[in-house]
């Protein structure tokens, strides 16, 4: 859809309003995250006797409260848990969504139409709908309180998704070339190997984008396999722990938020082309 | 997991995707010792042997178990019959459930104006980026880090003392009564959904803009040469065509809210009438120790979304009927 800029005034009173708007919801959305950067640069004495936007008027700032998370608060080891978390299980996720949606969506057989309608039914399964019977079965094999208790989970959980995200992909993928590598006498795991797989680089970054964001982001999962003990646990459980346990101010906490933010907010943004892609491909289209 | 830090990385990152591949390689290996008809039949099982295994144990075998224990006492043991259905249903759960209805009932609802109207607008300005980038950014926050930010916003100090949260500080200076909004029970589930709302607006608005691109031009033109406003326009011309989207990022915000367990778990813990399923099964499973109880609530969440289910797989048979 094309704005008619042309036919129209720039500064009518319509266009006025949508410039408004934009500028209240930009606002609104903004506020409570340069909230969280300006309290966490101000002293505790400062934020327990005034809110942050008097930072603006009286620049007073201290690090003190990224010293504190990473030193009392842990948070260094919490982030380098959640990388622990984070790349294995993303890895793990591509290769086996790529597989197996490669398998539904170029090879014929028996059953297909079924696997592929209960991987759409499963899209939208809450993942509460899981954790009991798994957390007795993981107990019962000892996984409780590693990490590939997680790896497996978080993987296993987003198989749906992420075969339903690249099948569409493998679906549309041009016949010929898969012909001439075959005809070259590549096979089939070769061919995947070295022709389909780079071929499919963006929506490969679509899907580790996303998974690494809901990964990283993952409160629950960790917290019910992991424990909320210290040694293993990823960022958000250390914070979610240590908000709960602290009644008054917030300040090592918010520096200790802001650190474990950058990784997910630097990888979405700077990909976000991809990342939308994601967003997009995974909806089931009407 | 005692072993370093480097050997889980590598070992996560590398030896089991290494080994996924291997086994693909190997299972071609064997598929050579069969006629080539059998080949083509058995090489689809071989491939996707991992993703059901794994699927299987982490989403199927759990959810089927998840069921059969919704009928089974606290331990899991004998069968209870519906006893459990019994106390979901109880005066006891019913606010829980009742806040997970408004949950479902206005998170999607809001999200979905909302996203609508700024997709609308921010498509008609040159800094639509910059619009699409500060949406997209609560998106990649954890619940953990936004409970601590809307801690911020949200903070409380009784009328007279100097606010500190952001929002009573500005009904500081327009002279109105500070509000406790995480703590007055008449208001604190309405301040949860808000952040909420501050998360997944994003999501709609990626959604519902991408739709609007496509939205045919030249039958918008011929609507206002017609004489139609904009506003009529977009509600008439616009919106029919991008029906398909808003149903979809409906149903994905109707399953946000349903399964919605972070942003109670970390700002109120479900104190202050805030409780919702998730949190209330999460209870049941740690404090209370009764699995059929954890069960039964969680059951809760899967009939609520069975219609989605048998939507979305209606529609994707329609698309791929062949």
């Amino acid at each position: 859809m094309t704005a008619p800029t042309a036919r129209r005034p720039r500064l009518s009173p319509w266009r006025g309003l949508i410039h408004l708007t934009l500028l209240l919801v930009g606002v609104a959305w903004l506020v409570p995250l340069v909230g969280l950067v300006l309290y966490s640069f101000r002293t505790i004495a400062d934020s327990a006797g005034s809110g942050w936007w008097n930072a603006v008027v009286k620049p007073w700032f201290t690090v003190t409260n990224y010293r504190d998370a990473w030193v009392t608060g842990g948070i260094g080891k919490a982030v380098l848990n959640s990388v622990l978390i984070t790349l294995p299980a993303t890895a793990i996720t591509v290769v086996i969504c790529a597989v197996c949606a490669y398998a539904l969506a170029r090879m014929t057989f028996r059953g297909r139409m079924t696997l592929l309608a209960i991987t759409v039914s499963l899209l939208v399964v809450p993942p509460q709908l899981t954790l009991v019977p798994l957390l007795r079965l993981f107990n019962t094999l000892g996984l409780t309180g590693e990490l590939p208790s997680v790896w497996l989970f978080q993987a296993g959980f987003v198989i749906p998704f992420g075969t339903y995200l690249l099948y569409g992909f493998f679906r549309a993928f041009p016949e010929e070339l898969l012909e001439a590598a075959s005809l070259d006498g590549a096979s089939v795991p070769r061919t995947f190997l070295s022709i389909v797989l780079p071929t499919s680089v963006p929506i490969i970054v679509a899907l580790s984008i996303i998974q690494f964001m809901w990964s990283w982001n993952d409160l629950l999962v960790p917290l019910l396999f992991l424990g909320g003990g210290a040694d293993v646990a990823p960022a958000t459980v250390q914070i979610a722990g240590l908000v709960q346990s602290t009644g008054g101010g917030l300040n090592a906490l918010s520096a200790a938020a802001l650190i474990s933010m950058i990784p997910p907010v630097v990888v979405t943004l700077a990909l976000q082309r991809y990342f939308v892609r994601g967003i997009l491909g995974g909806a089931v289209k009407g | 997991m005692n072993s370093s830090p480097l050997l889980a990385l590598v070992g996560g990152v590398l030896v089991i995707p290494a080994l996924v591949l291997l086994w693909l390689t190997l299972g071609e290996r064997l598929l050579r010792l069969l006629p080539p008809r059998a080949q083509e039949r058995t090489r689809p099982w071989i491939w996707l042997a991992i993703p059901l295994v794994l699927g299987g144990t982490i989403l199927v075998y759990p959810l089927v178990q998840t069921v059969l224990m919704s009928f089974q006492d606290r331990s899991g043991t004998g069968f209870v019959g519906l006893a459990n259905y019994d106390w979901v249903l109880s005066e006891q759960v019913r606010p829980v459930l009742v806040n997970n209805l408004i949950w479902l009932i206005v998170l999607p609802l809001v999200t979905l104006g909302l996203g609508l109207v700024i997709a609308a607008l921010a498509d008609r300005v040159r800094y639509e980026w910059l619009i699409r980038t500060v949406m997209i950014l609560p998106i990649a926050i954890s619940f953990s880090a936004a409970a601590i930010i809307w801690r911020l916003m949200y903070a409380y100090q009784p009328a007279g003392a100097s606010q500190t949260g952001t929002l009573n500080g500005i009904l500081n200076q327009l002279g109105l009564e500070p509000v406790a909004f995480l703590s007055d029970p008449a208001i604190t589930t309405w301040a949860l959904i808000v952040v909420g709302i501050w998360m997944s607006t994003g999501t709609a608005m990626l959604m519902l803009s991408a739709a609007i691109k496509n939205v045919d031009a030249s039958t918008l033109e011929a609507a206002r040469l017609d004489g139609a406003g904009e506003l009529r326009a977009f509600w008439h011309v616009a919106v029919p065509q991008i029906t398909p989207t808003i149903i979809v990022v409906y149903t994905t915000q109707v399953i946000f809210s349903l399964k919605i367990f972070d942003i109670v778990y970390t700002m109120t813990n479900g104190a202050f009438g805030t409780n919702v399923i998730a949190n209330r099964m999460y209870a049941e499973l740690f404090q209370a120790r009764n699995y059929g109880h954890a069960s039964a609530i969680a059951v809760v969440l899967l009939i609520v979304a069975i219609p989605i289910i048998v939507v979305n797989v209606r529609q994707f048979r329609e698309e791929n009927a062949r």
